[in-house]
């Protein structure tokens, strides 16, 4: 490893590492525009320059420098102050001076490091360029006067994205970055490009003069609008979540985060339960909490436990779950399920429904499956993660399910479930690819696990992944993409039917005669059965709320503090950022204060001793954000018949991205997603 | 965005490469690695531009062609606009049947390239660079350096140098163009190539001793 001296430090680095890099390393700060360590490097932006000693007597960018061995830089010589003011005096010719109008104020990486290198007046007197505005879609605003061709737009979408809509044409003076033909970009990571903008380029356009950052209160907290649980930053002021951004966790979310967590808050704002409702004579009729909790009560008094039941829906924390399996199970009903969409999971083991390979595992795979899943739609920031495997080592991806573009090449084997049995018998060819590959990966979405034959699917997985090598004690090549956030934590909490327990499908069609719905309407509400008496407790106005007989209103996410599992069985916390709407209270806290009323007291009366609890109830609730890699010790798969897969086509669950729970369906920037990607055809395909 | 994406101006609906272009393309892209076709982008636009030049007496690259182009060689369509717009050789708006450009870098400058322009502006009517005619027969463009600077100044004609013009030598081309004649490309003063005008003047007085 070479041995380099910076500003008299010396580091010692990986060989091939660059000036920068190094520096980093030595913990010296080089300005910079063009350069991200997650992109490709550019070299254009000038403004990393340094002095090597015994090299060309002139600036080097220290970005695109390979260090090599006794190298000795200079980052804060007057040569380099020189160099870097030059740059920036270049850089400011054509950039417009509207700091005070521009939505990056406050966090703009060209404002800070003007500070440092500005001058403090222009020497140049001639006209400025005017560059005309783009349109890239209803999220991403642009003022491409204060481009400064730094080009990592361009290199995150073509790179990260996979779906190459932006670059630059024309040159020169006249060099514009932009789509060139009019659209909106087709990525569904394409507000990243937003964060990367080191200057006011690119900008939210939902955001737009909305707020200034320092007056916002930055609280972490997990996303729920899918199941990657990607770590973010709620940003609020008063009572009004005003934006997210994404937090840097390697090991979900790298720092990107899906267009929908991200836009999808302004229906936080909208058709919202902020006090309980009654329905009396067939109308909700708004009421206090006390009329509320006695509806519910002398609804349940007269009922056995076996005719009282509980569905947990997608956007459902750990603490809520738990607190409402203790109800029902203080009311004596088996009748549990969280598994709204009828997928056929198998609760008995943990690695039979998560993703065991770990979102960052998916790095050292060399071989791909992915059944009945697409996880363009379903896990966008996860698929960013298969693309740059992707990218790195070509490894061959086969997929059964409908045919779509996921940013990478596939070998499309087919629709029918039945390939998969034939995968699993040897005679289909790819699964001599993926006996061949040494960590080989197979991915089950939730669009095949909720067939009727969702079971056997499962099982033809297991079986399969032991078959090809992907279960040994080292490597873990078995994974469920969940879609939902509650899901996993559901699971470990055990939120399925008891003995004797009603599933979902039981219960809808007239099992019970009291259903509690936990924010769960993500099934047609017209199933549940006529006579059925339904409480939901929720946060938004949705199709559960308006089938039912009392409403208790929620929380949702940034309106309290909880405990997820996302799809990898990593349990992470989210914090509260604002509090819950009029009347609407913490989710958990309902459920403790209604099984007083019943004289079944839930015992705990904080958030601690609940959280307590979920410990006890699952060990894996005590290790927040920590996910040990494991591998595979018991090869035996989960029980059922491989024969009995149909023969019927095999989609994923997804089939909007922008709208996929209550909160994305009630956002106006979701709608305005949607109509903008209909209108137009579907982007060319990056993997061609 | 209408001034660079060519929102002025109507855009074909369809463009596909006929026979002639499909042999072209066909030709170079096995000049190239197996999955390496993308390389063969400037000729494909050069072939899409002359086959417009063939079905609508205007050579240029419209939108659609450059779609056809990344399509037929399996790259993004953006990765075409780029080369596209960069090559100022290729026309993103449509050009006149004839398309003047001018070489005013220095050489040609200091050998009366001004002139020329004057000529080309008082013959077409055209007022400024980059300017149809109005009866669509020229478009005069400015462009850099020709790389023919001895026989500065350049006229370049769709593809062909006309060198050493003055005035009269524009108007006599304008006017052969539109009778539809093609004067030899090359040396307008007649010599020949970029051999000196009138005759060798060096080594004339060169003897060889009588051989023994």
């Amino acid at each position: 490893m070479p041995k380099v001296t910076i500003d008299g430090k010396e580091v010692e680095v990986p060989a091939g590492s660059t000036i920068l890099q190094a520096a980093e390393a030595a913990g010296i700060e080089i300005p910079r525009f063009c350069y991200h360590e997650r992109l490709s490097i550019a070299g254009n932006c000038r403004m990393c320059l340094v002095e090597v000693e015994k090299a060309p007597p002139k600036p080097i960018a220290s970005c695109g420098y390979p260090v090599a061995d006794g190298m000795v830089v200079h980052t804060d010589s007057k040569m380099v102050r020189n160099a870097r003011r030059g740059v920036m005096e270049f850089l400011l010719i054509n950039h417009p001076l509207d700091c005070p109008i521009c939505d990056q104020g406050g966090e703009c990486d060209l404002q800070d490091q003007a500070m440092g290198y500005g001058m403090d007046h222009s020497r140049y007197e001639e006209n400025k360029r005017a560059v005309p505005d783009k349109y890239l879609g209803p999220l991403v605003k642009t003022s491409m006067n204060r481009c400064i061709h730094c080009t990592r737009c361009i290199r995150f979408i073509t790179e990260v994205a996979g779906v190459p809509d932006l670059g630059a044409t024309n040159r020169g003076e006249h060099m514009e970055v932009g789509t060139y033909v009019e659209r909106a970009l087709g990525s569904e990571l394409s507000a990243n490009i937003i964060d990367l903008c080191p200057v006011g380029a690119l900008t939210s356009k939902p955001y737009a003069f909305v707020a200034r950052p320092w007056e916002l209160t930055k609280v972490d907290s997990i996303d729920v609008l899918d199941a990657v649980g990607t770590n973010i930053r709620v940003d609020a002021r008063g009572p009004e979540v005003l934006r997210v951004l994404p937090r840097i966790n390697e090991d979900v979310n790298e720092e990107w985060l899906g267009d929908k967590s991200r836009f999808a808050i302004d229906g936080l704002k909208r058709r919202r339960l902020d006090r309980p409702w009654v329905r009396e004579n067939g109308k909700l009729r708004a009421a206090t909490w006390n009329e509320a909790f006695a509806a519910v009560a002398a609804k349940l008094k007269g009922l056995s436990g076996d005719r009282i039941g509980a569905i947990a829906g997608d956007l459902c924390d750990a603490e809520s779950m738990l607190a409402l399996k203790e109800l029902m199970a203080g009311l004596g009903s088996p009748n549990l399920d969280c598994r709204q969409d009828g997928a056929k999971l198998d609760a008995s083991r943990r690695d039979f429904y998560t993703f065991n390979t770990t979102i960052a595992g998916i790095e050292e795979a060399d071989a791909l499956l992915i059944v009945g899943s697409n996880p363009r739609r379903e896990a966008p920031v996860l698929n960013a993660r298969i693309r740059k495997t992707w990218l790195q080592n070509g490894m061959p991806i086969g997929v059964i399910g409908d045919e779509a573009d996921l940013t990478y090449a596939v070998t499309q084997l087919g629709t029918s479930a039945k390939t998969l049995g034939a995968l699993v018998d040897g005679s289909h060819d790819f699964a001599r690819v993926l006996t061949a590959a040494k960590k080989p990966m197979i991915i089950v979405g939730q669009g095949a696990l909720r067939r009727q034959d969702g079971a056997a699917v499962l099982a033809a997985c297991w079986r399969l992944a032991s078959m090809v090598g992907a279960l040994s004690p080292e490597w873990h090549g078995f994974n469920v993409l969940h879609t939902a956030a509650a899901r996993v934590g559901a699971l470990d909490l055990g939120f399925v039917p008891g003995p004797n327990g009603k599933d979902v499908d039981t219960m809808l069609a007239g099992g019970v005669d009291a259903l509690w719905l936990l924010g769960a309407d993500g099934f047609d509400t017209a199933r549940i059965a006529a006579g059925t008496f339904v409480i939901y407790q929720g946060h938004h106005g949705d199709v559960g709320a308006a089938r039912a007989d009392v409403i208790l209103p929620g929380a949702a996410y940034t309106e309290k503090s909880g405990t997820y599992a996302n799809t990898e069985g990593r349990v992470q916390r989210g914090f509260m950022a604002v509090y819950p709407p009029g009347e609407a209270r913490e989710d958990w806290k309902i459920l403790r204060a209604f099984s007083g009323i019943i004289g079944r007291t839930l015992p705990y009366d904080t958030i601690e001793q609940l959280r307590a609890r979920l410990e006890q109830v699952n060990p894996v609730f005590g290790h927040i954000g920590y996910l040990p890699r494991f591998g595979c010790t018991d090869p035996n798969g989960p029980a059922s018949e491989v024969k009995a897969l149909a023969d019927a086509p095999v989609v994923a669950a997804v089939t909007n991205y922008y709208m996929t729970d209550p909160i994305s369906r009630s956002s106006p920037t979701m709608a305005a997603c949607v109509e903008a990607q209909s209108q137009q055809a579907s982007p060319a395909l990056a993997a061609e | 965005m209408a001034a660079s994406n060519g929102a002025a101006f109507e855009q074909p609906a369809s463009f596909a490469f006929d026979a002639e272009s499909e042999a072209e393309i066909a030709k170079i892209v096995t000049r190239y690695p197996p999955g390496r076709q993308a390389s063969a982008v400037i000729p494909a636009l050069y072939i899409a531009q002359r086959q417009m030049k063939r079905q609508t007496g205007s050579a240029w690259v419209p939108v659609k062609a450059m779609d056809a182009v990344a399509h037929r060689l399996g790259m993004p369509p953006i990765r075409v606009y780029e080369v596209a717009t960069f090559y100022f050789m290729f026309n993103t708006k449509p050009v006149g049947t004839y398309h003047l450009q001018v070489c005013t870098t220095t050489p040609c400058w200091l050998r009366g390239s001004d002139a020329v322009t004057e000529a080309c502006r008082k013959e077409t009517g055209i007022k400024g660079w980059g300017e149809t005619s109005a009866d669509g027969m020229f478009t005069m463009t400015e462009v850099e350096c020709l790389g023919a600077c001895v026989n500065a100044p350049i006229l370049q004609v769709d593809d062909d140098f006309y060198e050493d013009m003055d005035a009269e030598k524009v108007k006599q081309l304008l006017d052969a163009l539109r009778r539809g004649e093609r004067p030899t490309p090359g040396s307008m003063a007649g010599r020949q190539n970029a051999a000196p005008e009138g005759g060798p003047t060096t080594l004339t007085t060169l003897h060889f001793a009588p051989e023994a």
